[in-house]
C-alpha cells in the first residue's frame, strides 16, 4: 500500500526551493560598508534632507552606539556585523513615470515574477501602489485620486521635503529613537519608506498598498513608515514583502509608526515572504521590526499579519491605547519551516478607560523550525474597565519543530478583565486519511487543514490580499503543506 | 464490483485479518457483524486503503481492477466511500467547503472541470433536504462540536453528495437515537440503486431493520465464519455469538 506519508512530505518540503529567488540586475549606487557619523550624514545628504532631519538621524546614531543588541527573544542566530553592511543603495535611474510604459522593463519583469505586475495592480480597482525597491520609491500610482481627497501618500523622503510640519510633529512619537537597538539603528540610517496622511473626517476610498523588496546583495534595508489618520478618518494600509534569495544573511530593521487621532481607524495588513534561508538553514533575511500604533480617544488600530518568510523574525506590532474607549487588535498567522525561527506577537498597552484589545495568533511550525508567540497585555492603574481577549493557537507538523507561547499579563487595575486561551494541535494522520478517503490528496488536505486553522485571521485581510496570503501559505508549506 | 480473496492484513506486526473472502455485486447490501475486536473496522480501513494497515496476503479488486497498490484518494476517486465510525474534526473548514473540495478534487482526477457553484448549491440543498439536515449545519466547522448523531448524519450527507459506487458504513448506527437512525437509514435506502452497493458494519441487528441486507456475514477472529441472509442477523440478536463459536469447535 504505497502512500505519500508525512515523511515523504517532509522530504519534498525540504527540497522545495524558494520560488521568488531571482535577482534583478538594475544599476545601483551603493555606499561602502560600515557605519559612522559620516555615513549617517552622507545618507541624509544623498536624500537632500533638511538640517533638522540630519540632526535627528545623528542623535539616533549616538543613542544606538550606546545600546546593545537584545538577546531575550527565543531565537538563535549569528549576530550581524553592523560595520560590514552597506547602509545605502538606490536604483540609479529614477525618472518620474507618467505611465507604466516608462518604467524600466526589468523592474516590471521582477513584479511579473512576483505575480503582482503593475498591469494587474492597475486593474485591481481601488489599489494604489507605492513601490519601494531597494529603499527608494520608483513608482506611485493613483496619487491624483488621493490628492483630491487631501490624502497624502508618498515616500517618507518626499514627505520630509514637502510636508516637514507633519513629519516633524509625528516622527518618533510612537517609536522613540532610543526605543530599542534596531529602532535606534533605523532612525539613524532609514533609507526610505512610506508616508501617509488622511485628513480629518476622510475615509480613504482605496486600500493603500506598498510592496517592499530587498534587492541588492549585502544591503541592509531600513524602511520607515509613518501613517497618520487624523480625527474621524479611516485608512486601510497593505504592506507586502518578498525578496530574492541570497547566501549571506540580510538584515531588515524597519520601523512602522501609526497614529490614530480621535475617532480615527487604521487597518494595517502585512504579508511577509522574505527569503527564509535554504533547507540547511543557510542564508535568509533577519527581520527585526518595530511596529507600533497610538490610539487617541475612540480610535481603533488593527494589525493583521501573515508571516511566512525570513530566517529570523523578531516582530511585535503593538498598540498603545492612550485614549478612552480606544480599541487595539492583533491578528497574526506565522508560518515557520525548515530552520526558520520566529518570535512574534504583540503588546497591548491599556492606558485609557474602557479600552479594549483582541489578540488572535496562529502559529504553524514545520520542519525543524521554532515558532514563538510573545505577547504583553498591560493594564495601567488608570485604565478602568479595560478588556483583553487573547487566543494563541499552534499547529505542529512533524516531530522536529517547536511551538512556544510566552504570554505576559500585567494588570494594575482591579476592574480589568483579561482572558487568555491557548491550544496546541498536530495535523493528525487520521485527519489526513479522512480527507484522502474523500478523494482529497495529502497536499491538498494539509492546505485545507492549515487554511481552516488560519481562517479567523485570513478573514481579517482585505479580499485581494487574502487570496495572496492563502497562496503564500501554500507556497511556504508546499510539498508538506501543499 | 468488489472482490476480496484470502485477504490477510495486520497492524504493527499483529495479524488481524486472517483470510477474508467476500464478493459484493452491484445492487447488493451486505451486513458484516461480529463481536468487538473481530476485525470489522480493520476490514473497512483496508478496503479504503489506510496506510497503517499492512496487507500481507490476498487481493482486493474493484470493478475488475486490482486496487491494493492505490492510494486512499485514488480508491475514493473510483467510487469507494467509507462512512467513518469516528469522523474527525477539521476546525475552520465548513461542511460545505469540505464537500465542495472533495467533489472537485474527485472531478479533477477524472479530468473534469469544477462543478459549477450553482449546481453544487442545488445538489447540497437537495441532499440536505433528503437527510433532513438544517442548512445552518452546513456552514459549521466539519464535525467540530457535532453530537454523535450529527457526525453520523454528516457522513451520510457526504455519501449522498459523493454518489459512490460502493459505500461502507462503519458502525453508522452507534451513537444514534432511534429517530436519527431512521433518518439515516431512510437516506441510505433512497440512495440505493441497482448500480451501487452497500456494506453495513454493525454490532446490532437494529439498523438492519431499516437497511435490509441481502447477505449477512459473521466476522470472528479475522475470518468470515458464517454467511447467511437477514434471518442470521435475528438469530445473532437472539443468541449472541457464542453458539457460532461452539459450532466452529
Amino acid at each position: 500500500m504505497a502512500k505519500f506519508t508525512e515523511d515523504d512530505l517532509k522530504k519534498e518540503l525540504e527540497n522545495k526551493e524558494y520560488e521568488y529567488g531571482f535577482y534583478t540586475d538594475i544599476e545601483s549606487e551603493t555606499f561602502p560598508v560600515g557605519l559612522n557619523e559620516e555615513i549617517v550624514r552622507a545618507i541624509s545628504l544623498k536624500k537632500e534632507e533638511p538640517e533638522w532631519m540630519t540632526e535627528w538621524r545623528l542623535e539616533s546614531f549616538r543613542y544606538w552606539k550606546e545600546m546593545v543588541e537584545p538577546e531575550w527573544a527565543n531565537v538563535h542566530y549569528e549576530k550581524p556585523d553592523f560595520q560590514n553592511i552597506s547602509y545605502y543603495s538606490a536604483p540609479n535611474k529614477k525618472p518620474k513615470y507618467n505611465s507604466i510604459d516608462e518604467v524600466d522593463p526589468e523592474l516590471l519583469e521582477t513584479f511579473k515574477k512576483l505575480g503582482i505586475s503593475l498591469e494587474e495592480q492597475k486593474k485591481l480597482a481601488g489599489v494604489a501602489v507605492d513601490i519601494v525597491m531597494d529603499s527608494v520609491s520608483v513608482a506611485t500610482t493613483f496619487k491624483d485620486t488621493l490628492a483630491k481627497k487631501g490624502i497624502i501618500f508618498c515616500s517618507i523622503s518626499e514627505a520630509i521635503k514637502n510636508h516637514p510640519e507633519l513629519v516633524k510633529k509625528y516622527l518618533g512619537t510612537v517609536v522613540p529613537q532610543r526605543d530599542n537597538f534596531y529602532a535606534a539603528l533605523n532612525s539613524a540610517v532609514f533609507s526610505d519608506g512610506s508616508f501617509c496622511y488622511i485628513p480629518k473626517g476622510v475615509r480613504c476610498p482605496m486600500e493603500l498598498s506598498t510592496y517592499f523588496r530587498i534587492n541588492q546583495a549585502g544591503t541592509g534595508q531600513f524602511e520607515r513608515t509613518l501613517v497618520i489618520a487624523d480625527e474621524g478618518s479611516y485608512v486601510s494600509y497593505l504592506e507586502g514583502c518578498t525578496a530574492p534569495s541570497r547566501d549571506e544573511n540580510q538584515l531588515h530593521a524597519a520601523v512602522v509608526e501609526l497614529i490614530a487621532l480621535d475617532n480615527a481607524e487604521i487597518k494595517y495588513s502585512t504579508v511577509q515572504n522574505w527569503f527564509p534561508g535554504n533547507k540547511e538553514g543557510k542564508g535568509g533575511v533577519y527581520n527585526f521590526v518595530t511596529k507600533r500604533g497610538l490610539c487617541e480617544k475612540n480610535a481603533k488600530i488593527s494589525w493583521t499579519q501573515v508571516e511566512t518568510g525570513s530566517a529570523v523574525t523578531w516582530k511585535y506590532p503593538s498598540c498603545v491605547l492612550k485614549g478612552d474607549n480606544s480599541i487595539g487588535e492583533f491578528y497574526s498567522i506565522a508560518v515557520t519551516n525548515n530552520f526558520q525561527q520566529a518570535d512574534t506577537g504583540t503588546k497591548m498597552i491599556h492606558l485609557g478607560k474602557n479600552t479594549r484589545s483582541t489578540i488572535i495568533s496562529k502559529g504553524i511550525s514545520a520542519g525543524k523550525s521554532q515558532n514563538s508567540y510573545r505577547g504583553l497585555v498591560q493594564i495601567s492603574p488608570r485604565a478602568e474597565n479595560a478588556r483583553n481577549f487573547s487566543q494563541c493557537d499552534s499547529l505542529l507538523m512533524g516531530n522536529n519543530c517547536g511551538a512556544h507561547t510566552f504570554p505576559y499579563i500585567e494588570a494594575k487595575n482591579k476592574t480589568a478583565k483579561v482572558e487568555h486561551e491557548a491550544t496546541t494541535s498536530k495535523i493528525g494522520e487520521d485527519q489526513i486519511f479522512y480527507c484522502n478517503q474523500r478523494g482529497i490528496d495529502t497536499e491538498k488536505a494539509i492546505a485545507l487543514i492549515v487554511n481552516g486553522f488560519s481562517k479567523e485571521v485570513l478573514n481579517k485581510l482585505p479580499m485581494e490580499f487574502a487570496v495572496e496570503a492563502q497562496k503564500l501559505l501554500e507556497i511556504s508549506l508546499e510539498g508538506s503543506v501543499g | 464490483m468488489l472482490k476480496i480473496k484470502d485477504l490477510q492484513a495486520g497492524l504493527e506486526g499483529k495479524k488481524i485479518l486472517q483470510g477474508i473472502n467476500l464478493e459484493v455485486k452491484p445492487g447488493e447490501v451486505h451486513a458484516i457483524m461480529g463481536p468487538n475486536g473481530s476485525g470489522k473496522s480493520t476490514l473497512a480501513s483496508v478496503i479504503a486503503g489506510k496506510e497503517e494497515f499492512e496487507m500481507t496476503k490476498g487481493e482486493i479488486t474493484f470493478e475488475n481492477e486490482d486496487i491494493t497498490e492505490l492510494d486512499p484518494e485514488e480508491r475514493a476517486h473510483k467510487g469507494i466511500f467509507l462512512s467513518f465510525q469516528y469522523p474527525v474534526e477539521i476546525p475552520g473548514v465548513s461542511v460545505t467547503n469540505f464537500i465542495k473540495t472533495a467533489i472537485n478534487e474527485t472531478r479533477k482526477s477524472k479530468g473534469e472541470k469544477d462543478m459549477p457553484a450553482s449546481d453544487m448549491l442545488k445538489m447540497i440543498k437537495e441532499k440536505a433536504d433528503l437527510l433532513e439536515i438544517d442548512r445552518k449545519f452546513l456552514s459549521r466547522s466539519l464535525n467540530e462540536g457535532f453530537s454523535g448523531g450529527e457526525k453520523k448524519r454528516n457522513e451520510i450527507f457526504q455519501m449522498a453528495m459523493m454518489e459512490p459506487k460502493l459505500a461502507i458504513l462503519d458502525e453508522t448506527d452507534s451513537g444514534l437515537d432511534i429517530d436519527a437512525l431512521k433518518i439515516v437509514a431512510n437516506g441510505v435506502n433512497k440512495l440505493k440503486s441497482k448500480d451501487n452497493a452497500v456494506i453495513v458494519i454493525t454490532h446490532y441487528q437494529r439498523l438492519l431493520d431499516y437497511i435490509v441486507p441481502d447477505f449477512v456475514h459473521v466476522l470472528m477472529n479475522g475470518r468470515i465464519v458464517k454467511s447467511g441472509t437477514k434471518e442470521l442477523a435475528y438469530e445473532l440478536e437472539e443468541k449472541g455469538y457464542d453458539w457460532i463459536k461452539e459450532e466452529l469447535v
